[in-house]
């Protein structure tokens, strides 16, 4: 194997973004994945036989355009849109959705507030293009603050645009903006808790946190900035499940010239005299490299891949600081028939149930789902992310059935008492029960469950503490500090050693761009 | 208020002066009579007894002991023997002394460290993924140091241990006075000397058996004041004096380097990995910007400065921790360094005083003028470049 200059680790959706780039540029790549299949979190299987379940991510909607053109994505899968996206029951029998349609969405909100929808398309516009400013930001390679490089600015001149069409009062509201609460941000707009509730929840579902906490504006935003919908939230499947587009990147990448290992485990990276030389797997094979990219987290790639012994002291302390505390488990049930939500009867029930359904029915409610992760113990009353992939997608179930996919929060990865093995059983039933206050049919309708807790994820899916995005997605955690001040930039200490996943800016989500902008840093210094 | 060691009931009862300091949060005796002088002639005429329980020590024990050891200090752990010593630094990520002290092997796989600053933190946070445990036994043990040309004869009679045997930088453990200790022949002194580690309810006893035995020796117990004016004889440098640590420092130029302090010889560039070893290697290879030396204070063109003030030569009576300037030249024009510390040696008869200089004017020989205030005017009095340390007695390693 001595013919490969650029090792990979790991084969999650980033790893095969930065194979696909690198292999295209002519470089010898070899990826090496522990799993037996690709895609890492963004895999389908059929964990219930028959049901074709995404098991970890399952909306796509966070795919950069650019990644899906470089690498001939659109030719090789079948996006689908999903609208409503996002549609909220409510406990008294109501319910409010949003369309990708403003003015449809208006309509909604004015059963709620007629004050609410009249605010709703200033909202929509104003956000858009404080989103796009952030936008502008996640292509960019950080800077070294504060010793900005000349090629910094001019990379960073893209952001003119952007920032000149907000002008100088939405700057400055920007960036009062990103460190607040989401709640600070919809109370100054919004008066209805349904609509502020269906908001919020898209801000506080990759992190733990309360749509009370500081910066849970900046997790909106973010999320505006990726999305595919131009709005709060992202709602798109990949035709098949999300592993169709996992094993399209990986067709493209060996259509590159890029070759593709599943089931090796790397146990550790070599170092000699600060610079890499290789990997070694697991089953003691070396394979030697100048270069070798991780697609594993900052922790896993630092502390355990690489002998700490050999970095700086002050860097294994700020990758030791990093902070992951995963809050969020995934539910998948194999249904005999689509439940029925009653606050949705008389409205056109499918059309309803085809985009994802938040349990979400307001700030508060979210709020107090989050309190109990302070203190380490499981909502009593959870957020659901719901979404019926079947409803859009039949192929994914036998004809008639369904599939349900559940984001559950907030289930802390740290509990204070009792541990996770007991948890599950508890946990499952409180999904069951939750749903079943919204759709009573639900309970009859379970062929089959599975639950992936926070530590599952962290077992199976080499997630550090659960923790859904390689590290949490918040501000103190975001550009040139992600993953640690200083080392934003997809190099480490160890000469020829990169991160290409999302531990690195711009973080979480299928979006493809870590993996994207960490090749374009490598090819950059191999000139 | 600051904590009493294991020997303060001792210390407390002889402390005429009740000049107390407070050192890393314990009573110190600064002096024991009302003035010191007594207590220095002891350290080189007999035997200066001093209670240095504040030290920080932590044991270090483990499969990784060698490797935690090898990764903080600049020196080559694995070269230490079991039973040996070393004197080392170690360094932060960016080179710079963070601290010194020593580092002593008790076994294979156990180490035993002393320092100046409280280390716990910086030696776990090095500790990442090492099968190691780090304990700090600060409060576990007293210390003593028993430093002059007695020392010996007087710890001879408290033991049966052969102790001429024990060499410079050795250890060993044996009784003193029917008491386990740990006995080291290390010390702050540059003179014969010992280093005696004790449980806290050994040591009131360990203290009576010195002084009393101590007593047809030329012992007296002796304080900080003493303490700091044949360290500096002996050319040891002081924390907060001489260097200040790169964890507490605020500003970048306050930061000194191993090479800087004349510690190069403790940097060892060729072993696997240590922290700060890129940086030192660079700094090795250019060279480093300041150079630590030995001055000598020329007496008789201080005493010219006085005269010229109509006044009798004035010396300083007891050590000086200050940061001087020194010159190139006597009109004060050519800035090239500072003088961090320095004092009156009255068994030398000399004025040595420690500083740091360009490297261009740190050999041996050469003149430089270092500042003196005479009647609040400022002065450049001549000064050469000598070897430390100034005061080198053969006693101390024979
Ligand atoms: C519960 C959950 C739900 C999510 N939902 C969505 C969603 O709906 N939409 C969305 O856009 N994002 C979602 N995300 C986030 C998204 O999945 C991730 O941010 C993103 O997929 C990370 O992709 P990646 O390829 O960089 O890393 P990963 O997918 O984590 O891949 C890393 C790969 O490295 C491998 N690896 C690790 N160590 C080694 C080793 N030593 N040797 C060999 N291989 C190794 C792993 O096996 C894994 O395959 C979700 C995440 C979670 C946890």
């Amino acid at each position: 194997m001595g013919n490969n200059d650029v090792v990979i680790i790991g084969a999650g959706h980033n790893s095969l973004v930065a194979a696909g780039y690198l292999a295209k540029a002519g470089r010898r790549v070899v990826v090496l994945e522990k799993s037996s299949v690709v895609g890492g979190t963004a895999t389908t299987d059929e964990t219930f036989p028959g049901f074709k379940i995404s098991p970890v991510a399952d909306t796509a909607g966070y795919l950069s355009d650019e990644v899906k053109t470089d690498l001939k994505l659109d030719s090789q899968v079948e996006i689908i849109p999903l609208d409503p996206i996002a549609s909220s029951p409510e406990p008294d029998g109501t319910h409010l959705a949003i369309w990708r349609d403003t003015a449809r969405t208006v309509k909604e909100i004015e059963r709620f507030s007629p004050a609410d929808a009249a605010k709703y398309p200033l909202f929509v516009e104003r956000m858009t293009k404080i989103a796009g400013v952030i936008e502008g930001l996640l292509k960019l390679t950080p800077m070294d603050l504060p010793s900005v490089g000349l090629a910094d600015i001019r990379a960073a001149l893209g952001l003119a645009g952007p920032v000149l069409k907000l002008g100088r009062k939405n700057i400055n509201e920007l960036l009062r903006l990103l460190p607040t609460p989401v709640e600070d941000l919809l109370n100054e707009w919004f008066e209805s808790d349904v609509l502020k509730g269906a908001l919020a929840a898209s801000a506080v579902k990759d992190v733990t946190w309360g749509p009370q906490e500081t910066g849970t504006t900046f997790t909106f935003i973010y999320n505006w900035a990726l999305s595919d919908t131009g709005l709060f939230r992202s709602a798109s499947l990949v035709k098949g499940g999300i592993g169709e587009l996992t094993k399209a990147m990986a067709e493209t990448a060996r259509g590159f010239g890029a070759q593709i290992r599943t089931d090796v485990e790397v146990k550790s990276i070599d170092v000699e005299r600060g610079k890499v030389t290789g990997v070694t797997l697991a089953n003691g094979e070396s394979i030697q490299a100048g270069t070798v990219v991780s697609g594993a987290s900052p922790r896993t790639t630092f502390l355990e891949l690489l002998d700490a012994r050999y970095l700086d002291t002050s860097f294994v302390r700020h990758v030791h600081n990093i902070k992951y505390r995963g809050s969020a488990s995934r539910m998948h049930f194999a249904l005999s028939g689509l439940p029925e939500f009653p606050s949705l009867a008389g409205a056109e029930t499918d059309g309803y149930l085809r985009g994802p359904i938040q349990i979400a029915p307001s700030i508060n409610y979210l709020q107090r789902a989050f309190d109990h992760t302070k203190y380490g113990r499981v909502a009593s009353a959870p957020y659901l992310d719901i979404v019926i992939p079947t409803v859009a997608d039949p192929s994914l179930a036998p004809s008639g059935k369904h599939i349900m996919s559940v984001t559950v929060k907030y289930t802390p990865y740290a509990l204070r008492d009792g541990d996770w093995a007991a948890k599950g059983p508890e946990i499952a039933k409180l999904v069951v029960d939750t749903i079943a206050e919204y759709a009573p049919n639900f309970p009859g309708l379970i062929i089959d469950q599975m639950l992936l807790t926070p530590v599952d994820l962290e077992t199976v899916y080499d997630l550090p503490e659960g923790n859904v995005n390689h590290g949490e997605m918040t501000l103190d955690q975001f550009f040139h500090m992600r993953p640690i001040p200083g080392y934003a930039r997809y190099r480490t200490p160890v000469e020829g050693m990169y991160l290409c996943g999302p531990g690195c800016h711009p973080g979480g989500g299928v979006t493809g761009l870590p993996g994207q902008n960490a090749a374009r840093e490598i090819l950059k210094d191999a000139k | 208020m600051p904590r009493q060691t294991p020997f303060h009931s001792r210390t407390n009862a002889l402390c005429e002066s009740q000049n107390w300091v407070e050192w890393s949060g314990y009573f110190s005796a600064q002096t024991y009579e009302m003035d010191h002088i007594h207590e220095y002639n002891a350290i080189r005429l007999g035997a200066g007894l001093f209670d240095v329980s504040p030290l920080f020590k932590y044991f270090i024990r483990g499969r990784d002991a060698v490797a935690l050891m090898n990764r903080v200090i600049t020196r080559d752990a694995s070269k230490c023997g079991v039973g040996q010593i070393f004197y080392t630094a170690w360094c932060d990520d960016e080179g710079k002394i963070i601290d010194d002290g020593t580092v002593a092997r008790l076994g294979e796989d156990s180490f035993r460290m002393t320092a100046a600053t409280p280390t716990l933190c910086w030696l776990e946070d090095n500790a990442f993924g090492m099968d190691v445990e780090i304990e700090e036994v600060t409060d576990a043990y007293g210390a003593l140091a028993l430093q002059g040309p007695t020392s010996r004869d007087i710890l001879q009679q408290l033991t049966d241990t052969d102790l001429s045997s024990l060499k410079y930088f050795r250890m060993l453990e044996t009784k003193l006075a029917g008491a386990p200790v740990n006995i080291s022949r290390t010390g702050y002194t540059g003179d014969l000397g010992y280093e005696i580690f004790a449980e806290p309810d050994q040591c009131e006893g360990i203290w009576d058996a010195l002084i009393e035995t101590g007593a047809a020796y030329k012992l007296l117990p002796a304080g900080m004041t003493a303490l700091d004016m044949v360290r500096i004889e002996a050319g040891m440098l002081l924390l907060d004096a001489d260097f200040h640590s790169a964890s507490t420092a605020m500003f970048e130029v306050e930061k000194t380097s191993p090479y800087e302090l004349g510690l190069g010889w403790m940097v060892n560039l060729k072993k696997d990995h240590f922290v700060g070893q890129e940086a030192l290697r660079r700094e090795n290879a250019r060279g480093p910007a300041t150079c630590t030396v030995g001055l000598e204070i020329d007496v008789l063109a201080l005493e010219k400065v006085f005269v010229q003030n109509s006044m009798p030569l004035q010396l300083p009576y007891q050590s000086w921790v200050d940061e001087l300037p020194v010159y190139s030249d006597s009109d004060q024009r050519d800035h090239i360094g500072r003088a961090t510390s320095g004092t009156w040696s009255p068994v030398m008869k000399k004025y040595p005083v420690i500083g740091r200089v360009k490297p261009q004017y740190a050999k041996i020989g050469t003149r430089v003028y270092v500042e003196q205030t005479v009647e609040a005017r400022r002065y450049a009095v001549p000064a050469t470049v000598v070897k430390m340390p100034f005061f080198d007695p053969p006693r101390k390693r024979e």
